[in-house]
Order: structure tokens, then sequence, then C-alpha cells
């Protein structure tokens, strides 16, 4: 099941390639991949693109089975992957979201420079470390219940907000104001709920981490400042998780469920994993009302982590955060399913669109985006890996007409767990990242070889080629400092 | 019986054998949370009964490993040890596993940290079995 990916690919410009219909029996579209010479070979090292293939086949596909530069090899859906349903004939897919329902990224800014960090680094990365809980069984520190579980499924972020874990203007820069309409807490088992309950302010682990950057570059300094990025030097946050193990558990239970009724609805598939359900039957109604849920859960986590990040500076610096500066840029999701409008051969339609590790990057002007952004396009949060670089963009005309709005939303994986782990044999990589004026703090440091920069493609390459093809434009370059990991 | 992980980009795959499915299915529990935790030291100060039922044997597999992390996450809890029992359907009846599994509640000092395990996915997913051996292939999300 692993080896490099021998299909065809048609190079259409020096950005795109399309996999042709006719490639696989059942493709409904074709597929189409954003990515350059360099970035195209990487990608066809594994089966990601037998993935974008197995995506066309899905009933009501729209245009084109859609890969982001920093396309992988998943399960299902690949990890970059953007589909857009007809809501009239078309399905939802709960892998085409992920079992990690919203999983996102967040990013603070403050009034520090790098320079009044560095003497505190060590003390803030541990203060970090201990009030964002990380790693595999992680418990939140605050408890909740039953009743407020569902009270959160529905409200999300201003749950918290309202609690004291945060500032009302949190709200206004979080994608959907941190809760989406039409979730129903009916639709979310009690498992999910008992599973995701002690988890709230947690960040789990594998490639989600806590980090403490100082900006490098800036781009486009007009677009900067109005997202409060003013100088290069300057310290900001980008906090990356999702919805914890109540997002998990909605996709298990809805696999199960569209499992079941593939036959009733006469789907056929080439992936199990690809399960879905006719976006208006009563299965797939029923699992956009759940997964609206988990994304509200999951900005109401990411809300949390916010506090204690503005607690553990405040608290290293001796100040308020407020007198720190400590203003939320952004919170977006790239692990969700979005009912969209967009104009197709003339004609507006409403899409359900499936983004699977791709982010939402709507142009200048567009009403889902806060007031502050109007004039400049929404912002988007591309981290890299920990020993490179992340990237603040902004959303473009050219990807509401290319890609769904949507673009990158990572490096993307080429090394294998093993491979990476194999390769980095007997280096002490907490010491390499030292040298480069990275602290980490990681639950397990053998681990720590699995997410090093070795194992991903270079994000410069990736975010490169997003602004080149025009579906995201860049802002600024951020560099870590401090890593936090599970 | 055994297990061994497989090479997946961004995921972790897991190989497991027996000599029948149900030795199989608890290789393959062992091997999920062989990614988790440091499981060398688990002991069994925790029992549990898990019963799952799936159309198929593939299915069922999801289903157990997913109950296992259900369960692990819920209890706060590491398992390592693992009796099945696997009945086929009959009178139209789904496949059914009834297990009991030892475990104890987490404990950071004594069982290092792995990796979170997200869900076993249907992607890849493979159970055979033949003449006095069994093997699965499963994909899981980390």
């Amino acid at each position: 099941m692993t080896g490099r990916w021998e299909g065809p690919l048609r190079k259409i410009d020096d950005y795109r390639w399309e996999i042709p219909q006719t490639y696989k029996p059942g493709m409904r579209v074709p597929g189409l991949v954003i990515a350059d010479e360099t970035l195209i070979e990487l990608i066809r090292r594994d089966q990601a693109l037998e993935q974008v293939a197995n995506v066309a086949t899905l009933p009501g596909i729209v245009k084109y089975s859609l890969a982001m530069p920093d396309i992988h090899w998943g399960y299902g859906f690949p990890v970059g992957g953007v589909a857009a349903m007809r809501v009239d004939d078309g399905v939802v897919s709960p892998g085409g979201i992920g079992f990690d329902i919203n999983c996102g990224v967040r990013m603070l800014r403050t009034d520090l420079t790098e320079a009044e960090v560095r003497p505190r680094i060590e003390r803030l990365a541990d203060e970090l470390f201990k009030n964002v809980p990380s790693g595999v069984g992680a418990v939140g520190k605050i408890k909740v219940s039953a009743k407020d579980i569902d009270q959160i499924l529905v409200q999300g972020a201003r749950w918290m907000v309202e609690r004291g874990y945060g500032w009302a203007s949190d709200l206004e820069v979080t994608e959907e104001g941190g809760a989406i309409p039409g979730a129903n807490p009916d639709k979310v088992s009690h498992h999910a709920k008992e599973r995701g309950a002690s988890q709230l302010g947690t960040l789990g682990s594998g490639n989600h981490f806590l980090e403490v950057q100082a900006v490098e570059e800036i781009y486009d300094p007009e677009a900067a400042r109005v997202m409060g990025i003013e100088r290069a030097g300057q310290v900001t946050v980008f906090i990356h998780c999702g919805s914890r193990g109540l997002g998990y558990q909605v996709c298990e239970d809805y696999l199960r469920v569209m499992d079941k009724v593939l036959a009733k609805y006469e789907i056929r598939l080439p992936d199990r994993q690809l399960a879905c359900a006719p976006v208006r039957s009563p299965e797939g109604q029923d699992y956009l009302a759940a997964m609206r849920g988990a994304a509200n859960f999951a900005w109401a986590n990411r809300q949390l982590i916010a506090y204690w990040t503005r607690y553990s500076f405040a608290k290293i610096f001796e100040s308020t955060p407020e007198r720190l500066g400590m203003h939320m840029v952004y919170d977006v999701a790239h692990n969700i399913a979005k009912m969209e409008e967009y104009e197709v051969d003339g004609q507006m339609l409403t899409l359900c669109v499936h983004r699977k590790g791709a982010t939402r990057a709507f142009p200048p002007g567009h009403p889902a985006i806060p007031a502050r952004y109007r004039g400049i396009g929404q912002p988007v949060l591309i981290p890299g890996d920990m020993g490179r670089y992340s990237y603040v963009l902004v959303g473009t005309e050219e990807a509401m007409r290319q890609s769904w709005g949507s673009t990158a939303h990572g490096a993307g994986r080429v090394q294998s767990r093993t491979a990476a782990k194999k390769m980095l044999k007997g280096v002490d990589l907490v010491a390499e990242l030292a040298k480069k004026g990275i602290v980490v703090r990681v639950q397990n440091r053998a681990l720590l070889a699995e997410e090093a920069s070795e194992a991903y493609k270079d994000v410069v390459e990736v975010v490169n080629v997003c602004h080149n093809a025009g579906i995201s434009r860049k802002v600024a370059k951020l560099r870590p400092i401090a890593v936090i990991k599970g | 019986m055994g297990f061994e992980f497989l090479d997946h980009t961004a995921e972790i795959g897991v190989r497991a054998w027996g000599r029948d499915l149900a030795e199989a299915f608890a290789e393959a529990a062992r091997g999920m949370f062989a990614v988790m935790y440091e499981t060398d030291s688990v002991g069994e100060t925790l029992t549990r009964q898990i019963e799952v039922s799936a159309p198929d044997p593939e299915a069922l597999l999801v289903e157990w490993l997913n109950s296992l992390l259900y369960l692990a996450t819920v209890e706060h809890a590491v398992f390592g040890r693992f009796e099945v029992a696997i009945a086929p359907p009959k009178d139209g009846t789904e496949w059914r596993l009834r297990a009991t599994v030892y475990g104890d509640p987490v404990d950071p000092a004594r069982h290092s940290f792995g990796l979170e395990v997200k869900a076993a996915t249907y992607h890849g997913l493979r159970v055979r079995s033949l003449d006095g051996r069994a093997e699965v292939e499963v994909i899981l999300d980390v």
C-alpha cells in the first residue's frame, strides 16, 4: 500500500496539475493539484494522489477533487484535500473533515520583543508547559458538567469568554465568531461528550503544539499592521490543536452510521474510509449538526488555551495580558465542512465544502470575515515544522475562483514517523534546536524526531506556491523561539 | 502471535497476527497501546469488559480498537492484556466480540507517553484468517 504513485498527471501551468477523469473508473471530475515541479515530485512519493482520485468518485462533487501544495497521504481523503459537493445531490463525508474536527490555528500578538523575552524564555516555556497540558491522556485544568458540555457544543468560544476565559474582542476575530450555527448537542453521543469532558484546555499530541515566535520578516506591511504585526522581532504565539476526544468520537460514530447506509443510498466507494451520506439525508444532517458541535468545542478549547497562554505571559513578565498587548489576531479551522456560496458556470450555488487539512482563505470584502479584515482579506495561519518557520497570509479572490476559497494548512509530511526516527537516531534534537535559539518542552523526547524538520516539506516552498499560484498572499514570516508539544 | 508497525507518511499502521482472529485482535490492541504508552510495565489493577458488534470482521476490528480508545480516555487508563472471544454471525446477527481487558490507571512516572491515537481507520484495513493463522492490518490516526 506504500510506494510511489505512477498515475497520469497533466501539467496545466507552473502551479497546477490535473489527474484526468479517465484515470480511474467512477471519477466524476478530474483531480487538480496545486504544486510546482519540486513539490509535485515529493507529492508523488506516496499514495496521496490516489486518494485525490478516490475523492473524485464521491456523488455531487463539483468541478474537481482538489489538493493543496502541502498534500500528503492520509486515510480516505488526503491531508490537504478540498472537495465541494452540491447540496441537492451531493454527499457529506466525515472522513473529508477527519477525526480531529476543527483542528485549527489561533494566533496571538504581543507588544513584547524577542530581546525582552529571551532572558525569560526558559521560565516562560516551563510556565506554558505547566498550564497547557499536552500529550496522551492529558487532563485539563477546568471541570465541566454534562450540562456545560451541551452549552459549549452550541456556544463554542463564547461560553469560555462569558466565564472570564478571554476577551469579547477574541470572538470577533474567530472564524464563525467561535460558534458555527446549526450545532445540535442531541446528535453528539454520550460517549463523545464523556471523552471530551476532561480535555478542555489540552493540546493533544502528534503535530499539535503551542509555539512562541518572533516576527522574522514582513512582506505586506499594510496588511500586517491591520493584524497588529508591526515590526521584526515582535513576539507572537500560534496555538495548533482541535476538538480532542469529543471530535474523534463524533467522527467514529458517524463513520459507523454512514458505513451502514451506503447500500440504501446506492453509493459505491473505492475506500471504506470515504463513507458518506447525502447532504440532505437524515444521516447527513445529523452528522453536520454533530460536527458543528465538535467544531464549537474546538473553538472553546483554543479559547481556553489562549487564556492560559495570556496568564503564563502575564505571570512571567509580571504584567497583565492587556498591558502586554496580547490581542488575538485570528483563529481559523483547517478540518471542517462548511456551507458556502460560489459562482459555478455563471450560477450561484450553495456547496458543502470539505476542508481536510486546508485553510479557508476568503478575499477582501467577503461578508464572512471580520469587519476589521474586510480591507485586507481573511488572515491565513500556516504553521511550519518546529525547526523552521510559520507564516501569516491573507485570502484572495483567486482562491475563490481556483480552490473553493482554500489554501494550504502546513508544511505537509514527507517522511514517515519511523523513517524520521531512524534518520535522526542518536541526534540530540533538543540540543540541535537550542543551537537555533528554539527552546523545547515536550512530554516525550523520543517522539521529537517524528516531528523534526526532516520529516516535513519545507514550509517556505509550500507557502511560495500558495502565493505564486495566487490562492493566498504572504504577509509575514514567523520564527519559533519556544515550542510546547505532547 | 505478535505485532509490528507499518510505514505511513503521517499515520501509523499496525500489523498483528495470531493463531485465530481473537489472538490477532488482541495483538492489534497491544500494538495500539504501545503507540500511546510505554506498556512493558502495565499491571492488572483494572479489569474491564467490552462487547462490540459489527457487520463484518474488518468493521469489528475498528469497533474493538475504538471502544478501547474511548475506555482508555474516560477511565484515564492504559491496558496491557486482552482476553478476546469472537463469534461469527448467526441467524442474521452481526459479528460479535467480547473481551476482558486488564490494565492500570495512567501513571506518567511509569507509563511514559507516546503518541495519542485519535482513532482506528477503515483505510487500508485488512483482516485475513486461514489455516490456523490470522493476520490483521489497520492504520491508526495519530
